[in-house]
């Protein structure tokens, strides 16, 4: 998988399950529940942001409830990759299997509100391509962003079923 | 640079010699412990919907738990489900309505030192008692472990609390923990407990087992005691032969941790968490005279046979004040008979106790016991957010057993040490 180039949505700390999937939507369909993500935070957001733009947040990202429709919303919305200082465990996972790529990312004071990013999440590169500073992240291995390009856990549950029934 | 135990059975489940914190690893599940709750239920369809079955039935273990007995259609659907579920894959390792998993596995010989374990129930850290790795995941993660035996994880840091000296009177595991909610926070997410000291090392596997569930409260992702004799006595009572290698399971002197902490046992207080959190917590003394509603001993983590041997020794002999109600439900049929053998449950009844099935039930609202509006109860279960046991206009306290059985007796919160001789 080549690098994710997107621009950057820049958030704060503890951005929890009710921002990202707010609990008056969560009967709604998931679709319906994806357009409100982070309305109490960013009313533009979820209009705005476009396939591949990068989150970037600082600590204990996605903090709260286990509901999956708090990082089902960040697949759904297209984006490219959440880099925060730290998540949440049950969201981080939440996110991989849902095919969202996550990174820690001690260094997201360094980002602003728009910048360019290329974020390369198997080396574990992320340059800003604003600024032309680089930055090492703890990488996502190979086959792990195989699941992840694959669209998440079931999407590629089903491919290398498939694989196996071909070979 | 050495090890500590998680690390270490990350690394052997990895296929790696040495694993790092914060390294992503896909490790090889030596068991799968799925509940009729998110279980069955939420795997089956998924399965259809990929047209496969089980890795090895062998490796899985299905525990009908949260729902029992059923209360309703839906739950007598969900526990049914459960049932032809394990028939369709021939699972040989089925409890239904024998206890509540996380003491049904160990009751039975399933875990062992060094193992990886996952679980798909948050408390499944418990574990972590007899020197394994077991954590707790979502449905859909479950699925995956179920159809292929794998699981990738970020290998976490690991906190280790050492404990020494003794205990006061009265005080117990659970006090513990309620005061480790308080000092350690409960959002230590991607990390590990691991806990030591010459008062972890003189405790039950009951008093451990309580250590490593309410792991689960303070964030982490699982919580761990290396095993010794009391931990392969327990195998063997099991009817199990503990694994040849199974003292090998420690950290290393030299392994290298988050953080280290130490407290002193003899300087613990019998402990009460208040409304509505576990770390909302203090002596309980400091809570003295809060007028209760209802008494529960019951959950995973406080209705052992341990726990009601507590119980009864602050009830025998007394009766619970009238306008209280105490229910207890066991944490599994076979602490129900033990305690029917050597006498401990007829000091409950005697004083008034209300027994009720063993289950989940109404420490998680699923079954009898739960809460109305307005109403206060003080529970030896291990969460008390808001409406986790009925309506959420209700209170709950924790503490330990013997706090609770005081507080039913008394009609308030009170002292557990003025009801002990
Ligand atoms: S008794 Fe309570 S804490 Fe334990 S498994 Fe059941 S619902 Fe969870």
């Amino acid at each position: 998988m080549s690098s994710i180039i997107g621009n950057v949505w820049r958030f704060g700390d503890e951005i929890n399950s009710d921002l990202l999937a707010p609990g008056l939507y969560l009967k709604a369909a998931n679709e319906i529940m994806a357009t409100h993500c982070l309305e109490s935070v960013d009313p533009t957001f979820a209009k705005s942001v476009q396939p591949g733009d990068i989150m970037v947040a600082g600590h204990n990202f996605g903090v709260g409830s286990a509901r999956e429709q708090a990082a089902l919303s960040l697949r759904l919305l297209k984006v490219g990759a959440v880099l925060a200082d730290s998540f949440a465990r049950i969201f981080y996972r939440n996110a991989l299997n849902f095919g969202v790529p996550c990174l820690f990312f001690p260094h997201y004071k360094d980002i602003l509100a728009g910048d360019r990013l290329s974020v390369d999440a198997v080396s574990g590169k992320v340059e800003n391509l604003t600024s032309g500073k680089s930055y090492a992240v703890d990488p996502i291995p190979a086959h792990l962003m195989e699941m992840i390009t694959d669209g998440g856990l079931m999407p590629h549950l089903k491919r290398r079923l498939e694989k196996g029934k071909a070979a | 640079m050495g090890q500590t135990l998680v690390e270490k059975i990350i690394a052997r489940a990895a296929g790696k010699a040495s694993v790092r914190p914060s390294e992503i690893v896909t490790c090889k599940v030596d068991l799968a412990m799925i509940v009729d709750s998110g279980g069955p239920r939420k795997i089956w369809p998924r399965l259809k919907e990929l047209g496969v079955g089980v890795w090895d039935p062998e490796k899985i273990v299905v525990v009908s738990d949260h729902f029992v007995p059923a209360v309703d259609a839906d739950t007598a659907a969900i526990l049914k489900l459960s049932r032809e579920f394990v028939r369709e894959f021939k699972i040989p390792h089925f409890y239904d309505m024998k206890g509540i998993c996380h003491v049904v596995l160990p009751e039975n010989g399933h875990l062992q030192p060094g193992m990886f374990i996952c679980g798909g129930d948050s408390h499944s850290t418990m574990g972590g008692a007899y020197g394994c790795y077991m954590a707790g995941f979502g449905g859909i993660e479950m699925t995956g472990v179920c159809i292929t035996g794998e699981i990738w994880t970020r290998v976490p840091e690991t906190i280790r609390v050492d404990w020494t000296g003794k205990f006061n009177q009265a005080v117990v595991a659970k006090d513990v923990m309620l005061f480790l909610c308080r000092q350690l926070g409960m959002d230590n997410a991607f990390t590990a407990i691991e806990y030591g000291g010459d008062t972890v090392a003189g405790m039950s596997m009951s008093e451990r087992g309580v250590l490593c569930n309410m792991a689960a409260e303070l964030g982490c992702e699982t919580g761990v005691i290396a095993p010794d004799e009391t931990t392969l006595a327990a195998i063997r009572a099991a009817g199990k032969q503990p694994i040849a290698d199974a003292l090998t399971w420690h950290s290393d002197r030299d392994a290298s941790y988050l953080s280290k902490h130490a407290f002193n046992a003899t300087e613990l207080q019998p402990q009460i968490a208040a409304p509505h959190a576990p770390s909302n917590s203090g002596p309980v003394g400091d809570y003295a005279k809060i007028k209760i509603d209802q008494a529960y001993i019951g959950a995973c983590v406080g209705a052992k046979l341990s726990d009601l041997r507590m119980a009864a020794e602050v009830l025998k002999g007394r009766k619970i004040a009238s306008n209280v109600r105490l229910l207890v439900a066991p944490s599994s049929q076979k602490i129900y008979a033990d305690a029917a053998a050597d006498g401990t449950l007829g000091i409950l009844t005697d004083a008034g106790a209300t027994m009720l099935a063993s289950g989940c039930g109404a420490c998680a609202a699923l079954g009898a016991g739960v809460l109305s509006e307005g109403e206060v109860c003080i529970s030896s279960t291990n969460r008390n957010f808001k409406g986790r046991m009925g309506s959420n206009k209700a209170e709950v306290y924790l503490g330990s057993p013997y706090t609770v059985a005081a507080a039913a007796v008394a009609g308030q919160i009170a002292d557990p040490r003025e009801f002990l001789s």
